[in-house]
């Protein structure tokens, strides 16, 4: 088996094609774990986690958490509310603090983009990123390519198209990163104020200047959530007539091959980004995701533990 | 004490004198530049072979820290930078605490730069009150306490009536005004250069049309009202199109760059360096083709360096919350020097541009070496190569992007009115 040399997960683009392919395989078998009766192994007994959540989360959040429990670790949950950062500490400040309660992994959401990377260089334990600003998502970037695969049994070769607010999506970003690694080509779809200036050049990208192009023949369609409370007021009129041109609704989705798989990476803004009948309809994975996000974080746990698998 | 300068390059573009000679000083001031001359008895005498001698540097774009901030930098520790850097005057911005808007402050800064400091220090006083961007500052009386020009650097005036008419009204005093050009609604909360890299690092990008609006509205006042102004730190390309062809009109337009935008790209921002933040940013690879190109042809005059100390508290942060700016007199002549090295500027233009201009633009007495002015000078070697470390910088702050790099070139010797006040 190949070995996976990273101490951190940050961001997909410091992975390669091989480190993602073995989180992919990992997650797999962890699935099994987690269709038993007694759903718990004894790989990371001993291992402390840290959930440190500066922006809320309770998808990401509780996946995480439940993915090291699983493997039975003791996590512990950190959010905003119950923080220093409203007393001022410094961010870095409360990592030192934390680390010299020597945990060995801290999964980590900031809505700094980079943050990671600054704490990486301060403390020594294993630190996983849970989403950073606009950057990279790294988990939920993993567990969109294992839905994928579950559906496709590859993901060389298939169309995704990702329609939304990519400027301040760090889920695309992580799709873009992952996806090109493994062969598959990216279309993004967006008002002309969600794409960021040279998304094109990210990786395997093209950039549609219509919904309905990027649906085209979709193996895969991604649809993001408006995210209300990171953008400005004047990237679109309103949630109508976003929805109008860049929601996914029973017409547009017969652009894409038949029974293509529609996700999204959640919350949904039902009705804005997708019809209620799209998002349960018989060709949404969204709920897999859900259920594939718990065995990505325990494969992401395991690796950068760098432990054995137990029994 | 009293200086002989033997054999050194004398590179004086007010003269037009470039040539192999001696520089004697007496009493404070230039008293010949001549060939072969006698130093008089009790006079030192400096061998200058191989080295260039210049008018002093001057820095037009200065963040002194002091008053209120000295944990960033105070008049001492940065006029010690200022000459280990080669710089012989520095104008200090406004923005301390209290803001240099009033005769007391500007009284403060000058005494102790006398009493203290190491080179001349020339205030900047605020245009509005406080940097309140509402009513205009005493401008008369800051110019008579001392202040050689008004600016609101860190952000513009964003009323363009209030701009409008204090450019007319500082006019009227006879006072520079030097304009931060940026539309602030257009930078709104963001943290770098919009572009690739701002996308790739999921950072909220400043676009660079925000300079470049901001560019023209000054231009176009001071071509509506006649009056001069001097537009700081210019980064963009459009802004340098912007200025060239405003000139072209005859419109009163100076400019600076800083060396920063000569020599770096946004990419130096990767690995969410924050001593790669600065306001305006670091743009990319066209703007600095432009900014090279804009100095080559003389539409940028002056190099300024906007040194913007910063404690490590401020900048070892996250990406977003740091502070902008950089600390820049140690480093501005050696990558100055580089653009004569890659064939951009002459070294005749490189002194105009780090002396000359900014004397001329702010009518400053200084700049030359002809008979009976100032000695301020500076004795470059172009040939000495150094790294950047951070504890041999006499800033107390550290914040460099350059910090690590090989330069070559340093100020050997700077003399402050006849005084060696750094000798390397």
């Amino acid at each position: 088996m190949a070995e996976f040399r990273h101490k951190h997960i940050i961001a997909l683009r410091d992975l390669s094609k091989e480190d993602i392919e073995l989180l992919i395989s990992t997650a797999e078998s962890m699935r099994e774990i987690n269709s038993r009766d007694i759903k718990k192994v004894p790989t990371l007994r001993g291992k402390t986690i840290i959930n440190l959540f500066y922006e809320a989360s309770t998808r990401t959040r509780t996946s995480f958490e439940i993915a090291g429990k699983r493997l039975s670790a003791d996590t512990v949950n950190i959010t905003t509310s119950s923080s220093s950062a409203t007393k001022g500490e410094t961010l870095s400040d409360t990592a030192l603090n934390l680390l010299a309660m020597k945990p060995d992994i801290i999964v980590m959401r900031h809505s700094v983009s980079g943050s990671h990377y600054f704490l990486a260089n301060k403390i020594n334990c294993s630190i996983i990123n849970a989403g950073d600003g606009a950057h990279e998502h790294p988990s939920q970037g993993l567990l969109d390519m294992l839905t994928m695969k579950d559906r496709y049994g590859r993901l060389d070769g298939l169309k995704v198209a990702i329609v939304g607010d990519i400027t301040h999506s760090r889920v695309a970003r992580s799709n873009i990163q992952g996806l090109t690694k493994l062969g598959s080509s990216v279309f993004l779809a967006g008002p002309p104020t969600m794409l960021p200036p040279g998304v094109e050049k990210l990786g395997n990208v093209t950039v549609c200047a219509t919904m309905n192009e990027a649906l085209q023949d979709a193996d895969v369609v991604m649809m993001l959530r408006i995210q209300q409370e990171r953008q400005g007021k004047s990237l679109m009129p309103n949630a109508r007539e976003y929805s109008r041109y860049f929601g996914l609704n029973p017409n547009n989705i017969k652009l894409a091959k038949p029974n293509a798989m529609v996700m999204h990476p959640g919350p949904i803004n039902r009705g804005v980004e997708m019809s209620s009948s799209t998002v349960d309809g018989d060709q949404s994975w969204i709920l897999k995701q859900v259920e594939n996000g718990v065995a990505v974080r325990m494969a992401m746990l395991y690796h950068v533990c760098g432990g054995e698998l137990g029994e | 004490m009293n200086l002989l300068i033997k054999n050194g390059r004398v590179i004086d573009p007010s003269q037009k004198i470039d040539d192999t000679l001696d520089v004697l000083v007496e009493n404070g001031l230039v008293k010949e530049i001549g060939t072969a001359l006698a130093a008089p008895t009790g006079a030192e005498i400096i061998d200058a072979t191989g080295k260039f001698v210049v008018p002093g540097l001057i820095d037009m774009h200065v963040h002194l820290r002091d008053p209120g901030l000295e944990y960033k930098e105070d008049i001492i520790s940065g006029t010690k930078a200022a000459v280990a850097g080669g710089f012989t005057s520095i104008c200090c911005m406004p923005n301390t605490k209290p803001t240099i808007d009033n005769k007391a402050i500007v009284s403060y800064i000058i005494n102790k730069a006398k009493a203290e400091g190491f080179c001349n220090v020339f205030p900047v006083g605020s245009i509005t009150c406080g940097l309140s961007g509402e009513r205009m500052s005493e401008m008369g009386e800051l110019k008579e306490a001392g202040c050689v020009a008004v600016s609101d650097d860190g952000k513009p005036v964003n009323n363009s009536e209030l701009m409008m008419r204090s450019l007319q009204y500082a006019a009227g005093i006879g006072i520079m005004v030097i304009s931060h050009a940026e539309e602030l609604q257009l930078v709104g909360e963001g943290t770098m250069n919009e572009g690739f890299t701002s996308t790739e690092l999921g950072l909220k990008g400043i676009p660079r049309v925000a300079e470049d609006i901001a560019t023209a509205r000054e231009t176009m006042l001071a071509e509506y009202t006649g009056t001069p102004i001097h537009i700081a730190h210019v980064s963009t390309k459009g802004a340098v199109r912007i200025i060239r062809e405003a000139r072209v009109r005859g419109v009163k337009v100076t400019c600076e760059t800083a060396p920063h935008y000569f020599t770096l790209t946004d990419d130096a921002v990767r690995g969410y360096n924050t001593n790669a933040k600065m306001n305006p940013p670091l743009r990319e690879a066209d703007d600095v083709a432009a900014i090279k190109e804009g100095l080559q042809d003389g539409t940028i005059d002056a190099i300024a360096t906007d040194h913007a100390p910063h404690h490590i508290d401020e900048k070892d942060v996250e990406f977003n919350v740091a502070m902008n700016g950089i600390i820049g007199l140690e480093t501005s002549l050696p990558l100055s020097l580089k653009l004569v090295e890659d064939g951009v500027l002459t070294l005749n233009q490189l002194v105009a541009a780090m002396s000359c201009a900014p004397s001329t633009i702010l009518n400053l007495d200084r700049g030359t070496l002809a008979a009976g002015s100032v000695a301020d000078i500076t004795l470059i070697d172009p040939d000495i190569e150094w790294v950047v470390e951070a504890d041999k910088l006499a800033s107390k702050s550290k914040n460099s992007p350059f910090l690590g790099w090989r330069m070559k070139g340093a100020a050997a010797v700077t003399v402050v009115s006849g005084k060696v006040v750094h000798r390397r």
